[in-house]
């Protein structure tokens, strides 16, 4: 029956982390931190600077190998996996990272072709049509043949949100999608990582500080601290808690998203 | 007491260099060896590989051009009075031929090659390292190494022998107008000259050789870039790193080529 059960918890779970340990020399980072992310969900990991959000989203692509733990996607541990099975799971999941990460030495086109024409055999016409079709979401048909250098920080966003979900991911991975930019762009991007979510049915972790990006967003919450997860629910929940640790994370950040509500 | 502080900083300023350059060899001779287990595997992304060469020959052929004809002209110009004391000035076409074929296009290009190309490398895969487009790349499912690694090297390694063909020919053209401005000679006895001095023997390992000086300029260049750290510093230190590390090794495999080559082609 308890396996049963466990197998049943896999099933829904499209990312599980169990016990994950991460150290840099004698800075541990992440110490035995357990996640369960079901499918269609949400999640917000918040957290101070420094304390593993971006390395927990990196462990679970293995772009940071964990000392310790599991993690497992879709019910299998890509920390056993050999790099082609792992690629495999890897076309099934975008990553938008901090700065965008676009290829300054393709164009927008290029950058959104790179991942079609290396692991899909769709013909010129159909591959034309989905870079369209994916610009369109993000209102950027424009920019098809600019180059990055060309773009603002908003649309280096934007064409790095296209071109991780060209290839239709079960699950989205952010890496703080709104840092540095304005808040009406940022309520922008927020707004757009929601609809793109409900349109494509994806899971998504989102690592932010943004709190009204969270409360567009989110379905559920963590804090990371000190390495572990310290506090987890809605963000109303953490944003009414009296937890010491909470009103003071928060504080500062319900002041922000206020001056940005006044400013929108 | 000053002094002894002073010798402990210099010795541990000695010792930290020593511990970088040693772990710069293990490195390289490690990104070396994924570089092999990694070339024969597929996919071979030749589009790449055809794109890099076409743009390393079209970035370097301007300056090698120029350095290829004065190195003619300024040998040819040195050598005259020497070969007129020697009573041998009709030899001077040949000993220049030979000069410029065995040693001189091979090692000034290749150094001419390192510093415009290593340095370039160095410095675009290092902006790629730091911006996180390399994770990007892993992230999708492309490997990287293979994409902008095996790409490049290959590129070098095949672009600088077909170079070096060309500034020997350059070179001979600043040769020859350097021998029309001491002595009259026709074009046709020069290149009669040349071609009479010139054996297979000192061609071919000339040239040869520009095949591993291509791969050290590939290998140290993007060995640096790739595993650039520490943001915008990181980029700049790969790319200055990276030309002076692939000038030396380019002396010292030459230093070790030269006797290999005479081994393998005799002269006498």
């Amino acid at each position: 029956m308890a396996v049963a059960n466990s197998i049943i918890l896999l099933m829904n779970n499209v990312v599980e982390i169990n016990k994950v340990s991460k150290a840099f020399g004698s800075h541990v980072v992440l110490d035995n931190v357990s996640l369960n992310v079901e499918e269609g969900e949400n999640i917000i990991v918040f957290g101070q600077s420094g304390t593993g959000k971006s390395v927990l989203l990196k462990c679970i692509v293995r772009l940071l190998e964990p000392d310790k733990g599991d993690i497992f996607i879709e019910g299998t541990n890509v920390l056993t996996l050999r790099i082609k099975e792992l690629n495999d799971i890897r076309k099934n999941l975008g990553f938008l990272f901090q700065g965008a990460a676009l290829y300054d030495s393709m164009s927008v086109r290029e950058n959104l072709e790179f991942p079609l024409v290396r692991h899909f055999t769709f013909t010129d016409a159909e591959r034309e049509e989905k870079i369209k079709s994916v610009l369109e979401k993000v209102s950027l048909e424009e920019a098809i043949d600019k180059m990055p250098s060309e773009l603002s920080g908003g649309m280096k966003k934007r064409i790095g949100l296209a071109r991780s979900i060209i290839t239709e991911p079960k699950l989205m991975l952010y890496d703080e999608p709104t840092t540095g930019l304005d808040p009406i762009t940022s309520k922008e991007i927020s707004s757009l990582i929601l609809e793109l979510q409900k349109s494509l049915k994806m899971t998504s972790i989102v690592v932010t500080h943004d709190l009204l990006c969270a409360e567009i967003i989110a379905d559920r919450a963590i804090v990371l601290n000190e390495g572990i997860v310290q506090h987890e629910g809605t963000i109303t929940e953490l944003t009414t808690s009296r937890d010491p640790f909470l009103r003071n994370f928060f504080s500062h950040e319900i002041v922000e998203e206020q001056n940005r509500r006044n400013n929108v | 007491m000053k002094n002894s502080k002073t010798k402990v900083i210099k010795r541990n300023s000695i010792e930290n260099r020593l511990t970088e350059f040693f772990i710069m060899i293990a490195g390289l001779w490690q990104f070396q060896l994924q570089f092999l287990k990694q070339v024969f595997v597929p996919p071979y992304e030749i589009d790449q590989i055809r794109k890099h060469m076409d743009e390393l020959g079209i970035k370097t052929l301007p300056i090698v051009s120029v350095t290829g004809f004065i190195i003619g002209l300024v040998i040819t110009m040195q050598m005259h009075p020497v070969m007129v004391r020697f009573g041998a000035e009709a030899f001077l076409p040949g000993a220049v031929g030979i000069s410029i074929v065995r040693e001189l296009a091979p090692v000034i290009t290749a150094l001419i090659f390192a510093g415009r190309v290593s340095s370039g490398i160095g410095a675009e895969l290092g902006s790629m390292r730091v911006t996180e487009q390399i994770d990007a790349m892993e992230v999708s499912a492309v490997n990287p190494f293979k994409y902008l690694v095996i790409t490049r090297v290959f590129a070098t390694t095949f672009i600088l022998p077909i170079l070096t063909v060309y500034v020997i020919f350059i070179a001979f053209v600043g040769s020859f107008i350097a021998v029309l401005l001491v002595q009259n000679m026709s074009y046709a006895y020069f290149i009669d000259k040349v071609v009479s001095s010139v054996e297979f023997g000192d061609a071919i390992p000339g040239v040869l050789k520009t095949f591993v000086f291509g791969f050290i300029v590939g290998i140290v260049g993007t060995y640096k870039g790739y595993t650039a750290t520490n943001g915008t510093e990181g980029v700049g230190k790969a790319a200055t790193t990276a030309v002076v590390v692939s000038s030396l090794m380019i002396l010292i495999f030459d230093m070790v080529l030269v006797k290999v080559t005479l081994w393998l082609w005799p002269t006498v």
